[in-house]
């Protein structure tokens, strides 16, 4: 198992707000819109050096998605944001018609996704979104794992056209991949190759990913590990290569089974390379107030568990 | 242009309403009746828009350096085909492919066919208040002085985005908007006042710091005088409730909500285009 290390734990949604920065500064047609969540976006270095690129929409997530159209008509990119559950379920139809059926380039960037914004409870606790979004034509869906891998997603989906719906979380995380990367919408990335269960993890569940890797491998079973940062588009080809090699999988996100990761994995296996599938995630229900920790322990998002699931996997295998 | 002129477009612009709504029987030719004198003083008066040497319209996704116009209450497409169609935009013979499979002209107006003049899908009521408002704020972001219009319906001042719009243009000064509300006073199911009455939409809209205005949306010269006298003042935007007759030039259809989704059948057709006559240099597509 390929060694991962971190020196600091950073929220990734601070690696949005470092990432719009960077990209007022390079961009002039970058535009951040906000519904009264400015602060928990991280929104305060481009507002200060950018004010008049900046829109407050008060609280008012539909007129705030309307409105990114219609800036788009004009050249101009914006990134509405919100939290997660604001910026896609209570939205839907506004994203659905003035944005993805328009084809608009609107970038949605969304905070506190999932379980790990903890004590408000599940009324904020979005487990949907993944789903919803991906299910639009038109429609790009990223979920990156710490804070470098959100900064340089941020940068790199102002360079892309069309409808973006940007995940990312609340609670600080390690630190573990390349301040330099370069983020490749839709590509895969292999953290570890191994030849006996292949683990597919997006987000905040691609560091109890590895931690799973490490466990499996004092027990002589070597993982490959895939952080599958884009749902959509799904990056099939990475999938299949690595289940043709290994034979069965895993996938691990922090978000309902259904319509999630887990369920395109699924997808392509069924179609293309039918394996056993274990999937960890949360198992239709609605979350609760706790600690980012106590959450992800009670709904069984762990190190792990990915690791009971690679062994359930794995001895599935005919 | 003639106010004569212009009124003989928007008959012809009828016409097409009509003949484009009983070739497939369906469409809502009520409200795009009702309308028609707007759309058309817009699109052949009031709007900067976009020409080449010979005069035909171009078609520019980003409208940079011309004025914008959004439909908002979707359903009443068939005006908004025959106008972009008359005015340049694409052929006058595609109206013949209105709601016809493969048709650049869907039943509401929709960008994923590419057909010029549309710039963003609408249907679903109540999200283009909001679309015309970020339009408008590109348009200062970029030094554009020139104006954003949008049109809704009366109805769909239920809808509750479109007070977040109402909110949202006020606080930032878009001056350079236009929102015009089409108040037939009749919806789906019946007078918009049994259904969800708006009670005074002005003295709203005025709430919320809107400059409110009025017009007859069936008189032409009152549209194009009002139009250009509204947009006055650079930071505070524009709203006018237009009065209009559901089904307005063809009589049967008018005073009632009866024809707001329902297609003439043969005869009504016949009656209705009797009482639109083609006038000169005009002809049916």
């Amino acid at each position: 198992m390929k060694k991962y290390t971190y020196t600091e734990k950073k929220d990734t949604r601070s690696g949005f707000g470092a990432g719009i920065l960077e990209l007022g500064r390079t961009n002039p047609n970058v535009v951040a819109l906000t519904a009264d969540l400015a602060g928990s976006l991280k929104l305060e270095g481009f507002i200060k050096e950018f004010p008049e690129r900046y829109v407050q929409c008060g609280i008012s997530e539909a007129n705030m998605i309307g409105v990114s159209a219609g800036l788009t008509i004009g050249g101009k990119i914006p990134f509405a944001t919100s939290f997660a559950n604001f910026a896609t379920g209570r939205v839907y139809d506004q994203i659905r018609q003035s944005v993805c059926y328009s084809n608009k380039n609107v970038k949605i960037c969304a905070s506190h996704a999932g379980l790990t914004l903890g004590e408000d409870g599940a009324t904020h606790q979005i487990l949907e979104d993944i789903g919803m979004m991906k299910m639009l034509p038109n429609m790009t869906v990223i979920n990156p794992c710490d804070f470098n891998q959100t900064k340089a997603a941020t940068i790199a989906i102002a360079d892309y056209e069309g409808p973006v719906y940007l995940r990312f979380g609340r609670p600080v995380v390690p630190i573990f991949t390349p301040a330099d990367q370069k983020f490749e919408i839709g590509k895969a990335i292999v953290l570890n190759e191994g030849p006996d269960v292949s683990i597919f993890a997006t987000g905040h569940l691609v560091w109890e990913a590895i931690k799973a890797g490490e466990i499996l491998a004092e027990q002589g079973i070597e993982a490959d590990i895939i952080n599958i940062h884009t749902i959509k588009p799904f990056d099939e080809e990475a999938v299949l290569a690595s289940v043709r090699k290994t034979r069965c999988a895993v996938s691990a996100e922090e978000h309902q089974l259904n319509g999630g990761l887990g369920d395109s994995v699924a997808q392509a296996l069924a179609r293309n390379f039918p394996a056993p599938l274990e999937m960890v995630g949360v198992h239709d229900s609605f979350g609760e107030s706790g600690t980012p920790d106590q959450l992800m322990k009670k709904y069984g998002l762990t190190a792990e568990k990915i690791v009971e699931a690679a062994l359930r996997a794995k001895a599935r295998v005919v | 242009m003639e106010i004569e002129q212009l009124q003989h477009i928007a008959t012809q612009v009828r016409r097409d309403i009509v003949r484009m709504v009983h070739a497939v029987n369906s469409g809502h030719p009520g409200g795009s009746l009702g309308c028609t004198d707007l759309l058309v003083a817009l699109y052949f008066d009031v709007m900067h828009l976009k020409r080449d040497e010979q005069g035909a319209a171009i078609f520019d996704m980003n409208a940079t350096d011309e004025d914008l116009f959004f439909l908002s209450n979707g359903h009443i497409s068939p005006v908004f085909y025959s106008v972009l169609a008359r005015s340049g935009y694409f052929p006058v013979s595609e109206l013949a492919t209105f709601r016809k499979l493969d048709s650049r002209l869907q039943g509401h107006p929709a960008t994923a066919e590419h057909l010029p003049g549309i710039r963003i899908a609408s249907g679903s009521l109540g999200q283009g208040l909001s679309v015309a408002c970020g339009a408008a704020f590109a348009k200062r972001l970029n030094g554009d002085d020139k104006h954003v219009y949008v049109l809704m319906g009366d109805g769909e001042q239920q809808e509750g985005q479109i007070w977040e719009a109402a909110s949202f243009a006020p606080h930032h000064k878009l001056g350079n908007l236009t929102a015009i509300i089409d108040f037939n006073g009749q919806q789906i199911d019946g007078p918009t006042n049994l259904v969800m009455n708006n009670r005074d939409l002005g003295a709203k809209y005025r709430a919320f710091g809107w400059n409110v205005t009025e017009m007859n949306g069936n008189d032409m010269g009152d549209i194009i005088k009002t139009l250009h006298e509204s947009k006055n003042d650079p930071e505070v935007p524009t709203l006018i409730l237009m009065k209009t007759e559901m089904g307005f030039g063809v009589d049967f259809m008018m005073g009632s909500h009866k024809w707001h989704g329902v297609a003439p059948n043969d005869e009504q057709l016949a009656v209705a285009l009797n009482q639109l006559p083609i006038t000169a240099g005009m002809s049916d597509y």
